[in-house]
């Protein structure tokens, strides 16, 4: 037992190591093979191709960044590389061989491992339990003791110190990535692959990180690094592909790529759609934000003093790649979080840190990131669903009770009116489809005539009919004089309906920019890049 | 002709199907305890029924335990439909018997309030233990299986304690009881029964005020909403602190109700814990899971237990079984109705063989 123990962990043996790393710096000349290569992978999933014949090489020794905004098909990618998913057609090569794997565990005895962005590790369980878990034979006794000096000794190497005793809840998120990353290496993984590692990092963290890729690079390892931010790329990539809608746009040295063409590879050029904005609105102020300061869930500030005002008869679109603090802002916006500091103003009159309801009261309408965990509760009917932010309040609730001959022919009407297709009012609101549910808040939400819009996310995953609608609201709404703050990952959606576009980035807004700016310096924007 | 089976919303004669099924599955298995004693099951279910049926009188003592079971059961199906887990009933009816026992032997109260009076005490009592636990849950965020189920100990020391201790009567000479009630706090029977009938009619009343609150008031919208999907309640503006506070009142109110009955209506006194319920909390559990959230389904699953625990009794006298057996029976209904919920949520279908065949390639590659 104590052998193959040891097998597992053998890649990473003290002479072995040296030995490795001779042989790269002998390779490092003559362009070496590559650990892994994808030919032709392509993978559809109903109604959408996330990876369409891509083709891409990685070599040993190479810290190789894969850029793309969301939805470009970066994970659906990976997930493919570790076997989680399985493509539809194309082949993996792995060190000359073609290799099918059809789970994590092939991809693991075929030395892929990978880093993912949210942590699977026992939280009770210490540091060493959780990578003998890992780990294919281990003592059926104690088995956490046998892998201590193997961590302590793989992690002095790499510079990833971390306790093997302590019990994983105890640890940092960025100490708990180095055991993710303990983990793989002691698996025996010489392909690494790290989604979004930089996701939950502070910049310290990020230099720490990028310490720990050059020894692996060091020794012959091959990283594949998930990215959208543009300066890591720069900071620690050998060479860059960038993905957009599935498909490999190019393959670049580093040395050889500077910041502009990467970020128009990333967003494309082409507007495929008609642009629906129009010039800014000279209407009053709808909604004013001033030095907004918001914590996350972690207690760190998300937002960090964010300042801009939608104006009555505008539609003002947030861009920027998810968790720069764009979910922290809505939620303090439309009063389910409290900010630190500033000042949220709808028509006038201060909401700062009011509650959910009294914002809503003060005109403030909220179509919620994801609509089935916050904007509905399934199991109750279409016709509760829809006065849920209305049942206080007449026709709808008379003292005490609740009037179900008015909700109903409410419901009845919004039905209508929304092109909600149910089969009745007193349908669960589960059973519609996506569409139809994002269709129910809506008109919940646009009937109450408010003033100000929070539209977070409103199209994601819906087709182009129900997408076409939603839109088709907004845009009357705006017509009528309604405010409207338009959150979006989709660059597309907030480019056509804005008239004026700000992007988020590390809790900031990096500029506004009139509606019409090119897609290159927005792309620039959300990468991080300021001018 | 293959089987099949596919995920659905059930419909309610399934769930009856299933629910059924499962009760049946728990007497066959429970046939083997019978067994065990060295008895024919089919024989002593045979015994059983008659004795619990026919006998002269048998049928109104059917209502004896059903009463404490219809006001818990009901008290915990608006704790669930709150996403409230609690499982403190049996600690909260203790703390309504306690209360009672305090107005009947320690206060002045006497005439037609006692009895109004001690109603009262007790469901503030019940409530108070109740309040415990939900507020331990919305400010320490305390798990409150755990918390309401510790509750139950505290109370039942609680309760040995006094009757052993402090409020042991005089008169009883060395047991552990309390003296017995003055006549006015002796609730009045129905003629010719052991049945407490003012319990039984308040039973009644709160499903029926229940069914009420959920389906009709705001508030009990505000309870669904919060026990359906608690991120929309917070999106719709409904305090949690409220409808938990409120939900918990009721649900611990009902069940101390249900011990008021208990001393008043069929004790007379205070004493052993486990003299003064015979488990109604925990059953009651069932009895609220087998109502599927609907509090005038407690009539029915109330009745379904009470007759359960009267064939105990019968089981005591007719064939010389301890009365712990209906503990059996609890057990094993829970565990086989516990085991159908996923059956239930699936439907069987019938489908032809060249369907499938059709059906399977499709269903295969629109899957990866």
């Amino acid at each position: 037992m104590a052998q193959s123990y040891r097998a597992a962990c053998h890649p990473y043996g003290g002479k072995d190591r040296d030995a490795a790393r001779k042989n790269q710096a002998r390779s490092v000349s003559a362009a070496p093979p590559p650990l892994l290569a994808l030919r032709e992978i392509t993978k559809t999933f109903p109604g959408v191709v996330a990876n369409d014949r891509v083709t891409l090489d990685v070599r040993p020794g190479e810290i190789h960044a894969l850029l793309g905004e969301n939805g470009a098909g970066k994970t659906t990618l990976m997930n493919i590389i570790y076997g989680i998913l399985q493509p539809d057609a194309g082949e993996i090569v792995v060190r000359g061989q073609p290799t099918r794997i059809r789970s994590p565990a092939d991809a693991i005895a075929a030395g892929i491992g990978m880093v993912p962005q949210h942590f699977l590790l026992v939280r009770r369980h210490t540091v060493a339990e959780n990578i003998a878990l890992a780990l294919p034979t281990v003592p059926f006794l104690f088995p956490g003791r046998r892998a201590e000096d193997r961590i302590r000794e793989v992690g002095a190497h790499y510079g990833l110190a971390v306790n093997p005793r302590a019990a994983v809840w105890q640890l940092s998120v960025s100490e708990q990535q180095r055991v993710e990353i303990l983990k793989a290496l002691l698996r025996g993984a010489q392909i690494l692959i790290l989604d979004e590692p930089t996701s939950v990092l502070t910049p310290q963290e990020v230099i720490f990180l990028s310490n720990v890729l050059r020894q692996m690079k060091a020794d012959g390892h091959a990283v594949i690094f998930i990215t959208h931010k543009l300066d890591e790329v720069f900071a620690v990539a050998d060479r860059v592909s960038v993905l957009r809608k599935g498909r490999i746009i190019g393959t670049v040295d580093i040395a050889s790529a500077d910041k502009r063409t990467l970020a128009r590879m990333m967003v494309g050029r082409d507007i495929e759609f008609g642009h629906l904005a129009r010039p800014p609105a000279s209407g009053s102020d709808a909604l004013e934000v001033a030095d907004l300061w918001v914590p996350g869930d972690r207690g760190t500030a998300a937002v960090r003093g964010v300042s801009f005002a939608v104006r009555a008869g505008e539609i003002f679109g947030i861009a920027g790649v998810a968790g720069n603090g764009q979910r922290e802002l809505i939620e303090a916006v439309t009063g389910l979080r409290k900010p630190h500091r500033g000042r949220v103003t709808v028509l006038g009159r201060n909401i700062t840190g009011k509650t959910a309801q009294a914002v809503y009261a003060a005109g403030v309408a909220h179509v919620p990131e994801e609509r089935i965990r916050m904007g509905i509760a399934g199991t109750m009917t279409v016709a509760e669903n829809l006065i849920l932010r209305r049942y206080r309040y007449p026709p709808f609730a008379r003292g005490p009770l609740l009037d179900s001959h008015a909700t109903l022919q409410f419901a009845r009407r919004l039905i209508l009116e929304y092109n909600i297709a149910t089969p009745s009012p007193t349908t669960l609101a589960k059973s519609l489809s996506g569409g139809n549910i994002q269709r129910l808040i809506l008109a919940r939400e646009l009937s109450a005539q408010p003033a100000v819009i929070v539209a977070a996310h409103p199209t994601s995953g819906l087709d182009v009919s129900a997408t076409d609608q939603i839109h088709r609201l907004l845009l009357q709404r705006r017509d009528a004089g309604t405010g409207v703050l338009l959150v979006s990952e989709d660059l597309e959606e907030v480019m056509r309906l804005s008239d004026r576009v700000a992007v988020m980035f590390g809790g900031q807004l990096v500029g506004i920019v009139p509606a019409g700016t090119d897609r290159e310096t927005i792309g620039l924007m959300m990468a991080g890049q300021t001018g | 002709m293959k089987l099949r089976l596919e995920r659905g919303e059930p419909s309610g004669w399934w769930i009856l199907l299933v629910s059924a099924a499962a009760i049946l599955a728990a007497f066959v298995v429970a046939g083997g305890v019978f067994w065990a004693y060295g008895l024919n099951p089919i024989h002593a279910y045979a015994v059983v029924a008659h004795d619990a049926f026919s006998t002269p009188g048998a049928l109104p003592e059917i209502f004896r335990p059903t009463i404490p079971l219809l006001l818990i059961g009901v008290g915990l199906v608006l704790a669930f439909r709150a996403q409230f887990y609690n499982i403190g009933a049996e600690g909260q009816l203790l703390a309504g018997a306690v209360a009672a026992t305090w107005v009947a032997l320690f206060t002045p109260i006497r005439g037609s309030w006692a009895i109004p009076a001690m109603f009262a005490a007790g469901f503030a009592a019940g409530a108070l233990w109740g309040l415990v636990p939900s507020l331990l849950k919305l400010r320490l965020n305390v798990n409150e299986v755990i918390s309401t189920l510790m509750m139950n100990y505290i109370a039942l020391y609680g309760v040995s304690w006094l009757v052993t201790g402090p409020w042991k009567g005089p008169s009883v000479r060395g047991f552990a009881y309390t003296d017995l009630f003055p006549d006015p706090a002796w609730l009045p029977l129905i003629p010719g029964t052991r049945v407490h009938w003012p319990t039984l009619v308040l039973g009644i009343a709160f499903a029926v005020a229940c069914a009420f609150l959920l389906s009709r008031s705001r508030l009990g919208f505000e309870i669904r909403v919060q026990g359906e999907n608690p991120d929309a309640a917070r999106y719709a503006g409904i305090s949690s602190l409220k409808t938990t506070v409120l939900v918990m009142v009721l649900s611990g109110g009902a069940a101390a109700l249900a011990g008021v009955g208990e001393v008043a209506g069929v004790q007379h006194k205070l004493l052993d814990p486990n003299q003064v319920s015979l488990g109604y909390g925990y059953t009651g559990i069932i009895v609220a899971w087998l109502a599927r959230g609907k509090p005038l389904a407690t009539l029915l699953t109330a009745g379904l237990f009470g007759l359960i625990y009267s064939a105990g009794s019968a089981m005591q006298v007719s064939l010389q079984m301890p009365f712990r057996v209906t503990y059996v029976f609890d057990g094993l209904i829970l565990f086989f109705l516990i085991g159908s919920e996923r059956l239930m949520s699936y439907r069987i279908r019938l489908i032809p063989t060249s369907a499938v065949e059709k059906a399977d390639p499709a269903s295969l590659s629109g899957g990866l």
